[in-house]
């Protein structure tokens, strides 16, 4: 049970790292998603750390934030966005993009077996705290 | 071994970026207390050297209104460790970057490495604490398991150009114009550098690896030679057409 709470709580913070490297990619409305198999790389050999988490509100310059993360054996599954800045059309259009493919770097990662992302910096900055709050709530 | 090892993790924003912190020692008081203790010197170097910030240090000092005698003693600390980095890099790492006042460049870094530092001294020894990226690893990620950081592609969004494996402390740092759009500026043209799309330095400490790493970006076309030259530090760049190259001692890091 522990050793499954490490390896959720290992994705957490690869998964923020991921974030905080994308470009200009604002979080946006309800595009959710992606669901997808993982390939599963160690046995965490229990499981805990198995459900939908709800992260914190978070305000950002452009409007508020806020995720929930399903999590199936301390893995993270799928992340939705519940709220997102009202936005132009310019900025729908990344966030379009930008939004699951977000969320399949995360799942990809995982799978990678990395526990940390090194590229030039740049902040998702209320989509990275608020999944990590859900995530917070997922392993502790 | 990690059956009873719960780690600690924690995420802060501060200076303009995302620094997070994984711990995987016993998660003792000391501990919590040097994570406390760690995010807190972020904080207050982002006070100290904030160049967004009017009334930091660094600003003031940029500006003339006060000698760096008036400054906290990182202050004096930070501008030798520039102009040790200026004179390594033949001046492709510049205080000055564009014309005022910012060792921006080096501040982020070195704030990781201290932050890394706090916790060692605390008894966490397996320890990797990322600014915004840029990574200063200690230990292990487990018993008899080094830590893997991936290398992000600077074209391919979600690819990863390599995966570095460190088996002992090392730090890891990309520079690169993908993220931000161009930020690096060549100091000797003021304009941004883009002959290199990324370029990813390892070494043993963040501070200058970090430094190393933009001084290495800006230098472009020159850098490989350079860096083939430094010791203790090799390199992976991939060049706007795709292209790819490795100083001869990267791959005992990665492929």
């Amino acid at each position: 049970m522990r050793r499954a709470v490490l390896v959720g709580t290992g994705s957490s913070a690869l998964v923020v790292a991921l974030l905080a490297l994308k470009p200009h990619q604002i979080p946006g409305p309800d595009t959710s998603a992606a669901r997808s198999p993982v390939p599963s790389h160690t046995s965490t050999g229990a499981s805990t750390g198995t459900g939908t988490y709800t992260g914190d509100p978070v305000d950002t310059r452009y409007g508020t934030v806020q995720v929930a993360v399903t999590v199936t054996d301390g893995r993270i599954t799928a992340v939705k966005v519940i709220q997102a800045p009202d936005q132009n059309g310019r900025d729908q259009q990344i966030s379009s993009q930008a939004l699951p493919q977000l969320t399949q770097e995360a799942i990809k990662a995982q799978s990678a077996h990395i526990d940390a992302v090194s590229g030039a910096s740049y902040t998702s900055q209320g989509y990275a705290q608020s999944l990590q709050s859900a995530l917070d709530q997922a392993h502790v | 071994m990690s059956d009873t090892t719960a780690g600690l993790r924690h995420v802060e924003h501060v200076m303009g970026s995302v620094f997070s912190f994984d711990i995987r020692d016993e998660p003792t008081p000391a501990v919590r207390r040097a994570l406390d203790e760690a995010v807190h010197h972020l904080h207050r170097i982002d006070e100290v050297f904030s160049t967004y910030r009017p009334d930091s240090c660094i600003s003031r000092l940029g500006r003339g209104e006060i000698r760096r005698e008036d400054c906290p003693s990182e202050v004096l600390e930070v501008l030798f460790l520039c102009a040790h980095a200026a004179r390594v890099s033949d001046g492709w790492f510049s205080i000055v970057p564009e014309g005022t006042l910012d060792p921006s460049g080096l501040v982020k870094g070195w704030a990781v490495e201290a932050a890394s530092r706090i916790l060692h001294e605390a008894g966490a020894h397996d320890t990797c604490v990322n600014g915004g990226g840029d990574i200063q690893i200690r230990g292990r990620a487990a018993p008899a398991t080094p830590w893997r950081i991936g290398v992000a592609h600077p074209l391919r969004p979600g690819e990863l150009v390599t995966v570095v494996t460190a088996h002992d402390d090392l730090a890891v740092a990309t520079s690169g114009t993908a993220e931000r759009g161009a930020h690096i500026v060549d100091p000797f043209t003021g304009r941004p550098a883009t002959a290199l799309a990324s370029l990813t330095l390892v070494g043993p400490r963040l501070t200058l690896t970090d430094t190393y790493a933009t001084a290495a970006f800006a230098r472009g076309d020159g850098a490989r030679d350079w860096l083939e030259g430094l010791h203790g530090y090799e390199a992976l760049a991939v060049t706007p057409d795709g292209g790819e190259w490795r100083t001869t001692g990267f791959h005992r890091y990665g492929s």
